[in-house]
């Protein structure tokens, strides 16, 4: 029950809009990642600071999505995807073989590009995660989580009529709230979001990024985004990737404005991508 | 006039109608192929399809009609003593046995045709006398079969004379037909092609007939069946002991329930090993594995069930004995014969194994992998992903692919003949011999009954129960899956 | 190691953080269970595999014996005398035994072995079908008569059963048909070579025999059985199946007619198949009058039977053929028919051939509806006479001719039909690697 308890907290404790770089949440040096022969990540360095929003920009193919699943192991389900390196969420190495990476996962969170409801109600699939990893006493405790995690995902207005109806009948934006819920619900640390917009309309993706913006008080949250203003808006730092090395890294204001990578100028003002 | 004879000179007219058709269509345009509308070849066609097609046609509908004809012709011949003493039907078949013996002492010599159709019984044994050309016949032959069956054959030979005039006059009108239509100006390919539509339609509605054939053969010999045996004993009696002397009890129960309890042992052995082997293969095993047990247990699949029923009557069956039995394994006298419906539902069910887990496995793939990242991504382990996300998604397809297991189990036919027993039982010992509808289907059409006897005729009744509940079951399933691979497509 | 050494410090002050390091119960136990659920998936697989090997060693085990057969070698006086005096007699059979017996004795004593046994005794040794050998060969070599031949004459089932082992001598000491004087014997001639073990031909290739000569009965006259009737098969379905599937895959308008014939198609699949025996007895017999137990009936019912398999199957080769196909067709000024006929088919034909040799081997395995039509039951004692009797006299099939060997009486003859099962799983494997290889070497990746 620790993790409940830490969200409220957290949110009491109030954090400062821009996290300092002193005490990285999650930590990666030298990391390695390849598809059977296809070296995918070439020597990766980043530190990924708390309760802050990073994003990982980039051409499509150069490894940014690759890069973030590696952050919660989803690369294990992968046959033929090898990660070599060192990544630590404060300051344990997820890759070490006493990790269990059902564990990891549950501290750190994913969100996906397209919006996956699963075929159950919406509260079956808010409480899914709760109940695998045995977060609830009871129904009455279930029903709090659940509740809570559709407020924080600001969409329990929407649905708090019909929370019996399958989760696949919402919109595209309600959706994607939806498997944002369903991620907070299991009180994660981390939040991966692999493109959380790029399947949804501007009203809906605007809602989504308001989230963003107010879940970052809480959560450590990266963001692989396709969208430069995207990544603008909602990122306090951003990562320039680019044939599987990251190229620059720093607070998002200096990349835009201030590039110092000549490939990362190019990319900004939009020569490829 | 025998059939093939007619056959060979279609075909013969065809290729002069071919040759004919298109040469006339090259003279026409002076040997200039530019000039005609379309190749010559299918002026040739035309003419060949034009002799082929109404002259078949006509002779198809020639010999349904035919032996209609002269059935109604010969039978107002039998006076309505003789039909009450037995039926219209049994004089029938009798008439026509004696005119096939006669016909087959006039082709063996032992007649003229003159002698054949002039004997009369007054002066002649025509018992012996066919008997000593190889034609056995039941009964004595009396004056009334006898001078019908001369009629009969009379009758048949003008049929066939006049059946070969019709159909090649209509072959040659069909080539006289073509011929004079060959000119260049000529759309033979339009035609040729119109044709050839028409051919594969044809070809396609073979499976309407198919089922017309199946329905229509099931409905008149169950209707024939409740005329002679009362439709309320047939699906409400609980006991089966046919006699062929009368006096059967009929009662369809006993066969139901032995069907439905093998086919759910079936379907307890299939559905779980077959269900878990397709999540194992398709969610757990690496490329290796599943390269090699997929195609494995697929020959499950392909082995015919003949050796299924062998395998339940000499190797299964016998070691359940050797279990079960007197002075057997666990020294409980449970078990009297090898067959049983233990003995066939497991058997049944190691058949149908590779059936549940290629469904299911293909029902598994088509969860779209969203749902797996999802629910990993939030820390389920594998198989919570399996148990709370991925078999409740395929659950429908799932559903749909038992059913159709159990369609099968419930039409299968030689692993219950060899491996279930012979006897009708109502009973809840799983070790015991029962009998199963199909089983009796095989049993009641393969004795030496009368097919008039209600004794055979319920294996109709049979058929038609089995084929209307797998039918139903098989439309039921369809629908699902269909259902259900709309929704992730 | 604590949880609150290594909580970070951006987390509250109460905060007390779980390590990744250590499992904690809740996740042990998941992983059990995890375990679990993997072992039930190993194990369903390798039940299914276990049932598979069960079932081949089954096979093999009992069936491989009716490969071998065991002979015993007489030299026989062909005595014109004696000869003519059987010819003559009424029991024919009887008196020709009467020779076999003598010369059987002669060779006994000659290798030293010594029976009380009378001729009822010895003739159980050998096939009752021995005389009827013996006759054949004086009727088709009558200069020979006069000289002594040796004889390969056919043993009993019982002796060539206990040669094989199969039949164990305890079981038969019970048996009415040898008793302990005859397995001396057989031991006794075995130690004199006057027994033979040789390849069964006659198994593979003779007729079926009544039942009391389970030792001449063979599996040939069915094999020719078969082999007409999947004649037929290949005849009518893959002209009809083609046809059909052009026309759906390429022809149908959407209409209540294609509909129907789709929806009869999938659910014909499915029917079973004893089902179809029903239609071939009710139309092709007792309406169309065709024979019973003839080929070309069985062909006709399994034609019916496999048809909806070869449209489903050409059905996919034909959407296989890209559409730019028969763009590029109809673009040089095809007509639809010519660019299907030049362009589609050819190319489809290697998977419609796959498909259909896949719908073959399907209905050479068929039994059920082979019995309504009335192909069990027959003994299936003569090779038909020519092509048209091939189709129209009756015969056997292989499976009838295995089911037909599992409901006889006599043990004896399930060896046989373990050996026909060996045989028929010979000719659809060799079908079954055709279609592999055929797919393999004419499969098109567009």
């Amino acid at each position: 029950m620790n993790e409940l308890t830490h969200v409220d907290e957290a949110a009491v404790s109030g954090q400062p809009k821009i996290a300092p770089a002193v005490e990285p949440k999650i930590v990666a040096r030298k990391v390695q990642v390849f598809y059977g022969d296809n070296h995918a990540i070439k020597d990766v360095d980043v530190d990924i600071p708390a309760n802050s929003v990073m994003s990982f920009i980039g051409p499509s193919g150069c490894g940014k999505s690759t890069f973030l699943r590696c952050l919660n192991r989803m690369n294990d389900t992968i046959d033929v995807c090898r990660v070599e390196g060192k990544i630590e969420l404060d300051h344990e190495d997820i890759y070490d073989p006493k990790v269990d990476p059902v564990q990891l996962r549950a501290k750190v969170g994913m969100v996906f590009q397209k919006p996956n409801p699963f075929p159950k109600s919406i509260f079956e699939n808010v409480a899914y995660g709760p109940r695998i990893h045995g977060l609830a006493r009871n129904k009455t405790d279930m029903e709090e989580i659940v509740v809570t995690a559709l407020q924080k995902a600001g969409l329990f207005a929407e649905v708090k009529d019909r929370l019996d109806a399958p989760g696949t009948g919402l919109s595209g934006g309600q959706q994607q709230r939806l498997c944002i819920a369903r991620a907070i619900a299991v009180s994660p640390e981390v939040i991966l979001m692999d493109e959380p917009c790029s399947a949804l309309d501007p009203i809906a993706t605007a809602k989504v990024e308001e989230l963003i913006d107010e879940l970052r008080e809480n959560y450590t949250i990266v963001i692989v985004t396709h969208s430069m203003q995207q990544a603008a808006r909602v990122s306090q730092r951003t990562a320039f990737f680019h044939l599987g090395l990251l190229v620059e890294e720093g607070p998002t204001d200096n990349i835009f404005t201030n590039p110092h990578d000549k490939r990362t100028q190019d990319y900004i003002t939009g020569r490829f991508g | 006039m025998s059939l093939s004879v007619i056959l060979l000179v279609l075909l013969a007219l065809a290729v002069v109608g071919y040759v004919l058709g298109r040469s006339r269509a090259l003279g026409s345009a002076g040997g200039d192929m530019q000039k005609l509308h379309s190749l010559p070849s299918y002026y040739g066609w035309n003419a060949a399809l034009m002799v082929l097609i109404p002259s078949l046609l006509v002779l198809v509908v020639w010999l349904i009609v035919q032996p209609i004809v002269i059935h109604n012709q010969v039978a107002s011949m039998i006076s309505e003593a003789s039909i009450e003493k037995s039926s219209l039907d049994l004089v029938m078949s009798d008439v026509k046995r004696v005119a096939d013996g006669l016909d087959a002492a006039v082709e063996a010599g032992a007649m003229t045709a003159d002698q054949a159709s002039s004997i009369r019984t007054e002066f002649t044994d025509v018992r012996d006398r066919l008997g000593d050309v190889g034609v056995a016949l039941g009964s004595d032959v009396n004056s009334e079969t006898l001078r019908a069956a001369q009629r009969y054959r009379e009758i048949a030979s003008t049929g066939a004379l006049l059946r070969l005039i019709v159909v090649v006059g209509f072959g040659l009108a069909g080539l006289a037909f073509a011929y004079m239509r060959s000119h260049r100006d000529f759309r033979a390919r339009n035609v040729v092609e119109r044709v050839v539509r028409w051919i594969l339609l044809s070809a396609a509605s073979i499976a309407i007939l198919t089922t017309l054939g199946i329905v229509l053969s099931l409905i008149f010999n169950t209707i024939e069946f409740f005329r002679v045996y009362p439709a309320a004993d047939f699906f409400f009696g609980l006991t089966w002991s046919p006699s062929f002397g009368g006096g059967s009890e009929l009662g369809i129960v006993p066969l139901i329930w032995a069907t439905l309890y093998i086919s759910f042992i079936a379907l307890s052995v299939a559905v779980p090993v077959g269900l878990f082997a397709a999540i194992y293969l398709s969610e757990y095993a690496g490329p290796h594995v599943r390269s090699f047990a997929k195609p494995m247990l697929e020959v499950l699949a392909g082995i015919p069930t003949i050796v299924y029923g062998l395998f339940a009557l000499l190797t299964v069956g016998p070691l359940l004995v050797d279990a079960f039995g007197g002075g057997g394994l666990f020294g409980v006298d449970w078990m009297q014969g090898a067959s049983s419906v233990l003995t066939a539902g497991f058997v049944m069910g190691i058949m149908l194994i590779p059936f549940v887990s290629s469904l299911s496995d293909d029902i598994i793939n088509a969860v779209p992998q969203a749902m797996r990242d999802g629910s990993l991504g939030l820390g389920a382990t594998h198989s919570e992903t399996v148990k709370q996300v991925i078999l409740p998604a395929a659950l429908p397809g799932i559903v749909g692919a038992i059913l159709l297991a159990a369609s099968r189990a419930i039409g299968e036919t030689m692993i219950v003949v060899l491996g279930a027993g012979a006897a009708a039982r109502l009973s809840l010992n799983p070790l015991e011999a029962m009998t199963t509808v199909t089983a009796k289907i095989v049993s009641q059409l393969t004795g030496d009954a009368d097919f008039a006897s209600p004794e055979a005729l319920v294996a109709f009744a049979l058929g038609m129960t089995l084929f209307v509940v797998t039918l139903l079951l098989n439309i039921a399933a369809l629908y699902i899956v269909r259902k259900y691979r709309e929704q992730y497509e | 190691m604590t949880d609150a050494t290594l909580g970070s410090p951006l987390a509250g002050p109460a905060r007390k953080k779980s390590s990744l390091l250590a499992v904690d119960a809740l996740t042990k136990k998941r992983n059990a269970s995890e375990a679990r659920f993997k072992a039930y998936g190993v194990s369903a697989v390798v039940i299914g595999l276990l049932f598979l090997v069960a079932l081949l060693w089954a096979i093999l085990s009992n069936g491989l014996g009716a490969f071998s057969q065991t002979f015993i070698q007489v030299p026989v006086k062909l005595d014109k005398g004696a000869i003519e005096a059987a010819e003559k007699s009424i029991v024919k059979t009887s008196k020709y035994r009467a020779i076999i017996n003598t010369g059987f004795r002669a060779e006994l004593g000659r290798a030293g072995i010594d029976t009380g046994m009378d001729d009822r005794g010895l003739q159980k040794m050998m096939s009752s079908g021995a005389a009827a050998t013996l006759r054949e060969f004086v009727l088709a070599n009558p200069d020979q008569i006069g000289r002594t031949v040796t004889f390969e004459f056919v043993a009993s089932s019982r002796v060539d059963g206990y040669l094989k082992g199969r039949v164990k001598r305890e079981d038969l000491i019970n048996d009415k048909n040898l008793d302990a004087a005859h397995l001396d014997l057989i031991d006794a001639m075995r130690k004199a070579d006057i027994v033979t073990k040789t390849f069964n031909w006659q198994f593979v290739l003779g007729t079926d025999a009544s039942d009391s000569r389970p030792e001449q009965a063979g599996m040939g006259a069915s094999m020719v059985g078969s082999f007409f009737m999947m004649l037929v098969v290949l005849m009518l379905s893959l002209p009809i199946g083609v046809a059909a599937s052009i026309y759906l895959e390429e022809f149908a308008p959407q209409n209540w007619l294609t509909d129907l014939i789709e929806v009869n198609i999938s659910n014909l699949a499915a029917v079973p198949s004893i089902v179809f025996g029903i239609l071939g007895l009710a139309v092709f017999i007792q309406f169309a009058h065709l024979p019973q137990s003839a080929p070309l009936v069985g062909g006709l019912v399994l034609t019916l039977m496999t048809l909806p398999t070869i449209i489903i199957s050409t059905r996919a080769s034909l959407k296989a053929v890209p559409p730019s196909i028969r763009d590029a067709a109809l673009g040089v000024g095809a007509s639809k028919m010519q660019s299907i006929f030049h362009h589609v088919l050819p190319l489809a034909m290697p998977g419609i051939l796959t498909g259909t040799i896949i719908g073959l081997a399907q209905a050479l395995g068929e039994t059920a509806p082979l019995l309504l039509i009335g192909m069990v039951g027959f003994i299936a004692s003569n090779f038909p006479e020519g092509v048209g009797d091939g189709f129209l006299a009756p015969n056997s099939a292989m499976p009838a001719q295995i089911y037909e060997w599992a409901k006889r009486a006599d043990p004896a003859f399930y060896e046989r039909a373990w050996g026909g099962i060996i045989i028929l799983l010979v000719f659809l494997m060799a079908m079954n690697i055709l279609a592999i290889v055929l797919r393999r070497r004419f499969e098109r990746r567009w």
